[in-house]
């Protein structure tokens, strides 16, 4: 057997539709038509009743989701694309992140997120939206990086009490493969070394961790190694895995496929600056997409955002500070 | 014969106690509303003081049409409903005057205030936003296979220009759900009229463009509120879909007690917009029978002693203490970020 990261997060929809009754899915074509990426292919057959069709209205979505939680419901949003979430940013940031802390009840909402660029996507279907929502209190930000993670961490994300910002890559839909879904799981919150490595600790999560894969073979070819931390989620941060890896390594690059400004990047590199600043050889990096919006025609998005060509070549420079 | 007559008196009377329930929680609406605004320009006050003067006919009837197990998402000028769906007195003093006793704990205050739990919900300040949570609410009901409640929200007339609102009445259209959503066209938002809010004759024209069942009311007239309300919420929740009720009014005064609505103009106040429902009320439950003078005297001096009371009782209770305030805003404490909380 050979599962996509798209089918893992189908099959975990199936497995939460079928366990818990309070489940259901709402958002644009999910029915019959099964999503537009087909993440929700036949689950409104196998679920009649409970895989609902929504009108364009991301506000208004969002807004149906926390009042189904509120009544003891546990609501699967699928945005359309990541990019189109900003229609809804009202009720994220403000009704959902709020709720628990304002009333004492919490709100049971999961938000797929198809995120990230894939090629002739342009300026409204390439967004990496994580870092707007880690901004807030309230809102927890999941971006797996590989099937299993998908999988096992979309199964979380439907049993915490709480929001849950669920960033999948649309590169990674098709492109990724697995033998088979994993049994048990690390819990969000937890990072990842992905591949261990003693001369600088590269941490980056969601799309990004493969360009990483592939950049880190490229320096073992010219004799260095490079530690891939995968974050999983970035909110919660796993600062003692970050802190952990850069302590054995003394260098920092942070990698997101997300624009640099306050970002996920500079985050790490804040709290690696602030608490690990005895821990480091030499100044943190990072790496981020261009701080332009993002271009359609393949030859600029492949400059646009961390490549693991360029990615390499960070980790280069970095290496000879 | 005999039987008819039974019939038209037991209206007669249900109708009179309903009158003199309604008039009584607008005379406490509109106290309570006086004394946290008495208190505000006493510098007493958490926050700002917004009052329902003279949309407490409107609102009333709202909360009792409503019954236990329905949900009611009010808004600012909504005390007069709040209480009668059965809001407690202590709920409203106490985050007014910042008491960790509040249903809020000091998180929240003033007209934020609710228990969703309890089907009371609390608004977020974003005009619009509270519409699609209550179709939420009663989409949840019906996946969970409980039917038979509605679910009722309130907005103003600038409040219906917002996309929220839009998204939210369509997507109660599409699915039949039973909502009834209350505007308030009180002639003003803020300071901007009615002409510069929107340009169809009648906010009523939204209804039909949705379609929805649309019910027009002089938002002044108590008994016409009642029976419009009443009327609105039995189709909800006979499965017609959502209602939409338009009630013309006026504000009677700023849009929070900080503004003195200097820009009211005073033919509004002349016209027959501008009558004080409680005015109205009063005579309409006088002419029913529904109580005499010194009944509604008697009410009068009750309603303060209430609230003088709940005041009493609040300004002897603690505040929010920070060090004791815990500062975690997921329920799922092992995900809370340690970093970020230092
Ligand atoms: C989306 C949004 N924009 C702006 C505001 C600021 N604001 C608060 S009340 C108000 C006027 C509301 O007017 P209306 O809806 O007519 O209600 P009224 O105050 O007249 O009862 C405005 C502009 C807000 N709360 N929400």
């Amino acid at each position: 057997m050979s599962i996509t990261y798209l089918e893992a997060i189908r099959a975990a929809q199936a497995k939460a539709l079928a366990e818990d009754p309070r489940v259901f899915i709402y958002g644009q074509d999910v029915g019959a038509f099964g999503g537009a990426f087909k993440a929700t292919k036949n689950l409104q057959q196998e679920f009649p009743g409970r895989v609902l069709d929504a009108p364009i209205s991301e506000d208004a979505i969002l807004g149906a989701a926390v009042g189904a939680a509120i009544e003891g419901m546990r609501p699967i949003v699928e945005i359309q694309f990541a990019d189109f979430s900003t229609v809804a940013f009202n009720q994220i940031v403000n009704q959902a992140a709020t709720l628990f802390w304002r009333t004492g009840v919490p709100c049971p909402i999961v938000v797929r997120l198809p995120s990230g660029g894939t090629l002739g996507s342009g300026p409204f279907h390439s967004q990496s939206m994580e870092a707007l929502y880690a901004h807030y209190p309230g809102l927890i930000v999941m971006t797996p990086a590989t099937v299993e993670d998908a999988y096992s961490m979309l199964l979380e994300a439907v049993a915490i009490d709480d929001p849950v910002i669920f960033c999948e890559h649309k590169f990674l839909y098709y492109h990724l493969k697995a033998e088979a879904l994993p049994e048990t799981a690390l819990p969000a919150g937890r990072a990842r070394i992905t591949r261990p490595g003693r001369d600088l600790s590269l941490v980056t999560y969601s799309a990004m961790v493969h360009e990483a894969l592939a950049a880190a073979e490229e320096l073992a070819a010219e004799g260095a190694e490079l530690e891939i931390v995968d974050l999983r989620s970035v909110k919660p941060l796993d600062t003692d895995t970050i802190m952990a890896s850069v302590a054995r390594t003394g260098r920092l690059l942070a990698v997101g496929e997300a624009w640099p400004w306050g970002g996920v990047t500079a985050e790490i590199v804040a709290r690696v600056a602030a608490e690990g600043f005895n821990l480091l050889d030499a100044p943190p990096q990072r790496l981020n997409a261009k701080d332009t919006p993002i271009p359609f025609h393949p030859n600029l998005w492949a400059a646009h955002r961390p490549t693991a060509r360029s990615i390499a070549e960070a980790a280069r420079k970095l290496l000879r500070l | 014969m005999v039987a008819t007559q039974t019939t038209r008196d037991t209206v007669g009377e249900s109708r009179a106690e309903s009158l003199a329930q309604a008039f009584r929680w607008m005379l406490l609406a509109r106290a309570l509303d006086e004394k946290m605004a008495n208190l505000y320009r006493g510098g007493r006050i958490h926050g700002g003081v917004f009052l329902g003067r003279g949309q407490e006919a409107l609102s009333v009837s709202i909360g009792m049409a409503l019954r236990p197990g329905d949900i009611f998402a009010p808004l600012i000028r909504d005390l007069a409903g709040r209480l009668a769906f059965g809001e407690p007195v202590l709920d409203a003093v106490r985050t007014h005057l910042g008491s960790v006793l509040g249903p809020m704990r000091g998180r929240d205050g003033n007209i934020h205030r609710g228990r969703p739990r309890a089907g009371l919900y609390v608004m977020i300040s974003h005009l619009g936003a509270m519409i699609s949570v209550v179709n939420g609410a009663l989409l949840a009901r019906r996946l969970q296979g409980r039917s038979g409640t509605v679910g009722a929200t309130c907005i103003g007339d600038g409040g219906t220009s917002t996309g929220a609102f839009h998204e939210a009445l369509n997507q109660a259209a599409v699915e039949r759900l039973p909502l009834v959503l209350v505007i308030a066209d009180n002639q003003y938002a803020y300071s901007t009229p009615t002409s510069r809010q929107y340009a169809c004759a009648s906010l009523l024209d939204r209804a039909k463009g949705y379609g929805v069942d649309g019910h027009g009311v002089d938002g002044t007239d108590l008994s016409a509120c009642l029976a419009t309300l009443n009327t609105a919420v039995r189709r909800a929740r006979e499965g017609h879909g959502p209602q939409m009720v338009v009630a013309s009014l006026l504000r009677l005064c700023g849009h929070g007690e900080h503004d003195d609505a200097f820009y009211v103009d005073p033919r509004l106040k002349e016209s027959p917009l501008g009558r004080d429902c409680l005015a109205v009320a009063e005579q309409q439950v006088l002419a029913a029978g529904a109580a005499s003078p010194a009944q509604i005297q008697q009410w009068r001096s009750q309603v303060q002693q209430e609230i003088e009371a709940a005041v009493a009782q609040v300004q002897q209770e603690p505040a929010p203490d920070p060090y004791a305030e815990r500062w975690e805003a997921i329920s799922t404490t092992r995900l809370l970020d340690q970093f970020a909380s230092t």
